[in-house]
C-alpha cells in the first residue's frame, strides 16, 4: 500500500483506456503515454491492462506503507527513494515507510512532462465499464472518481513478499529508441481528416511547416497550440460525430486543438487531421510551452508505425524477461 | 461533409467516419444509420459501432491493413441495409426557460429574431428521438427540432455548464447529462439522472427512446 504524501492534484489513475463505452457517450480516459505505462507494467510483469498513477505535475510524493515493489516509467524526474537516487525508467523496491519522491522533470534529450509509478499487480482499484481509468466528467473509475488527494491510500493488486517479484533493471525509453523530430523539434505523424480540404492552400502548407507551440491551457482534455491562423474557405455547421484522442479540430479562431485522452468522444468542429495512434505518447508527454512538428502521413506509414511500437514493447518483454532470469539465478 | 454520395473518412488509425449524404438530419436517415451500426459492430476488425448524427464511427481492435476493403465493404452494407424503426419509451422533462439556468436565450433570440414565446413553444412542441449518445456520459443527440431555432455553436466554449442544461447547438438540441464545458447556447434548465455507471446499461436512454420538453416555467 501506498499513501500519497503531495497536496499537488492533478495525479490520477489510468490504464490503457475506457474503450468499449463509447456508444453510450462514455470516452476513453487512458494514460496520456500509453507507451511508458506500458512499460511500467512489463517491468513489474503486470498484466497490460494494469493501472498505475500518472503524475502531471511535481514534485510528487508518496510512503510506502508496506514493502513493495514498483516502476517508474516517464518522465525522468530526477526520484528519490529516501534519499537514494533512482534510474529513470527502473523497477525497484520499497521497505515499509520509505518516501518516493518526484522531483521536477528533467529536459534534455527527452524532455518530458508526466511520470508513471506502477505498483505489483497494478494499482487495485475497481474496473468500471471494462477500465480502471478514471473519468473525471461523470466522477466514475479510477480511484473514487476523481484525482488523487494527499492522505489517498492506494493498494497493489498483488501484495505480499518483493522477493517473488526480481527488480533492480530498467528499460531503455522509447523517446530515445524510437525518436522523432523536425528540424531538432519533437515531431508526430499525422493523417488528414474529412475537413483537411476545407482549408486553404497556404494554411495546410502552414500547419506542416509551423512550429506550434502547447499553451498553457493544455491538459487531458486537449492540447491547445498557438501558431499561424489556419483558414477555412468554407464554414459548414458539422453534424455531431465520433471523434478520438489525436483528433486535431479547428475551431473559428483558426488555432488547433488536439483532443487528448480525457477528451469527449463526440464533437462538430471541423477536423484537419489525427495526431497517429503510435505517436500520441510523444504529444502525451510534451511539455506546456515547448513546440512540436507535424508530419503528413499515409495510412501505409501510419500502421507501420504501429507495428514498430509493438516490436519496441515486444523486444522490452523479452529483456525483461532476460533480467529476470539472470536475477532469479544470481 | 455532405453530398449525393456518403462520405468515409480516417480519423487517425483509430477510428473511421461515415458520413451519410444529405443536409437534414432526417430520421429515416438515422434509422439507416443504427441499422448500418448493428451489421458493422459484428465486423472483426471493429470494436465499437458509435452512431452519431447521421453518421457512424467505427474504432478499431487493431488497424486493419486493407482500410479501402473496409470502406467498400461499409459503402454496400449502407445500400443494402433497410431502416430500422427503434422505438422506446418517451420520457419528459420539465423545463424552466429563461433566467439563471438559460443565460444564451437572449443569444437565440437575437439569432432568429423570434420572441422568447415563440422560442419556447417552437423548443417545447415535438417529440424528439434520442438520435445517439455522445458528447459525454448518458448525453443524448436529439433529432426533430424546429430548424426555425437553430443558433449557431459559440465562438468561444463555455468553461461548464451545469448538468440538466437544456441547449441548442446549431440545428440540435440537447441537455447535458452532467457539468462540464459546451459550446452550445444554453436555453433552460431540467433534472434528470441519464448516467449510473453500476446500471447495465449505464445510460438511461438509448437510441429509438425520445424526450419531450414539458413548459414549468419561462422567466423572461
Amino acid at each position: 500500500m501506498i499513501e500519497i504524501m503531495s497536496a499537488s492534484a492533478l495525479a490520477t489513475v489510468q490504464d490503457l483506456g475506457r474503450c468499449d463505452a463509447l456508444r453510450w457517450g462514455v470516452g476513453t480516459a487512458g494514460a496520456m503515454d500509453p507507451l511508458a505505462l506500458a512499460a511500467g507494467n512489463i517491468l513489474l510483469g503486470n498484466d497490460a491492462g494494469a493501472a498505475a498513477i500518472e503524475v502531471p505535475v511535481f514534485p510528487f510524493q508518496v510512503r510506502f506503507t508496506q514493502d513493495g515493489v514498483f516502476a517508474l516509467t516517464g518522465a525522468d524526474c530526477a526520484a528519490r527513494l529516501d534519499d537514494a537516487p533512482l534510474l529513470p525508467w527502473w523497477a525497484g523496491q520499497a521497505r515499509a515507510g520509505q518516501v518516493l519522491s518526484l522531483g521536477l522533470p528533467r529536459g534534455g534529450a527527452w524532455a518530458a512532462s508526466r511520470a508513471y509509478l506502477c505498483l505489483a499487480g497494478g494499482v487495485d482499484v475497481p474496473q468500471v465499464l471494462g477500465s480502471r481509468s478514471t473519468q473525471l466528467r461523470g466522477a466514475f473509475g479510477g480511484f473514487e472518481g476523481r484525482a488523487l488527494r494527499q492522505g489517498d491510500v492506494l493498494r497493489a493488486a498483488v501484495s505480499g513478499s518483493p522477493a517473488a517479484r526480481p527488480t533492480g533493471f530498467g528499460l531503455v525509453p522509447p523517446a530515445l529508441a524510437l525518436p522523432l523530430q523536425r528540424d531538432g523539434v519533437p515531431a508526430m505523424r499525422v493523417l488528414p481528416a474529412a475537413e483537411y480540404s476545407h482549408y486553404t492552400e497556404a494554411s495546410r502548407a502552414a500547419f506542416w511547416a509551423a512550429e506550434w507551440k502547447i499553451t498553457a491551457q493544455s491538459d487531458r482534455y486537449g492540447y491547445r497550440l498557438a501558431g499561424p491562423v489556419l483558414e477555412a474557405r468554407t464554414t459548414v455547421e458539422m453534424r455531431s460525430h465520433g471523434i478520438v484522442p489525436g483528433v486535431i479540430q479547428v475551431p473559428s479562431g483558426g488555432q488547433p486543438i488536439v483532443q487528448m485522452r480525457d477528451a469527449q468522444p463526440s464533437g462538430g468542429y471541423p477536423k484537419l487531421g489525427t495526431v497517429i495512434e503510435a505517436d500520441l505518447w510523444r504529444l502525451g508527454q510534451a511539455p506546456i510551452g515547448s513546440r512540436v512538428r507535424f508530419i503528413e502521413t499515409t495510412w501505409e506509414q501510419a500502421t507501420a508505425a504501429l507495428d514498430e511500437t509493438d516490436a519496441w514493447l515486444a523486444e522490452a518483454r523479452r529483456l525483461v524477461e532476460l533480467a529476470r532470469h539472470q536475477r532469479a539465478r544470481s | 461533409m455532405t453530398s449525393e454520395q456518403p462520405a468515409v473518412s480516417l480519423l487517425g488509425t483509430s477510428a473511421l467516419l461515415f458520413e451519410a449524404p444529405g443536409h437534414a438530419m432526417a430520421l429515416q436517415t438515422q434509422q439507416r444509420i443504427w441499422s448500418l451500426a448493428r451489421v458493422a459492430a459484428t465486423w472483426p476488425e471493429v470494436r465499437e459501432a458509435v452512431p452519431g448524427m447521421n453518421n457512424l464511427m467505427l474504432s478499431f481492435a487493431r488497424a486493419p491493413r486493407a482500410i479501402d476493403a473496409l470502406r467498400d465493404r461499409l459503402c454496400d452494407a449502407w445500400e443494402a441495409v433497410t431502416p430500422l424503426p427503434l422505438e422506446g419509451r418517451v420520457v419528459e422533462l420539465p423545463v424552466v426557460y429563461g433566467g439563471d439556468g438559460g443565460p444564451h436565450l437572449a443569444d437565440v433570440v437575437s439569432h432568429t429574431g423570434l420572441s422568447i414565446d415563440d422560442i419556447v413553444e417552437i423548443h417545447s412542441a415535438p417529440i424528439y428521438p434520442v438520435y445517439a449518445l455522445g458528447s459525454h456520459p448518458g448525453y443524448c443527440y436529439l433529432g426533430g427540432m424546429n430548424p426555425r431555432i437553430a443558433t449557431p455553436r459559440r465562438k468561444t466554449p463555455v468553461l461548464s455548464i451545469p448538468g440538466g442544461a437544456v441547449s441548442i447547438g446549431g440545428a440540435q438540441t440537447g441537455v447535458s447529462a452532467s457539468a462540464g464545458p459546451s459550446g452550445w447556447n444554453t436555453i433552460g434548465r431540467t433534472s434528470m439522472h441519464f448516467f449510473d455507471p453500476a446500471s447495465n446499461p449505464p445510460a438511461l436512454l438509448q437510441p429509438g427512446d425520445a424526450l419531450r420538453f414539458r413548459v414549468e416555467k419561462v422567466i423572461r
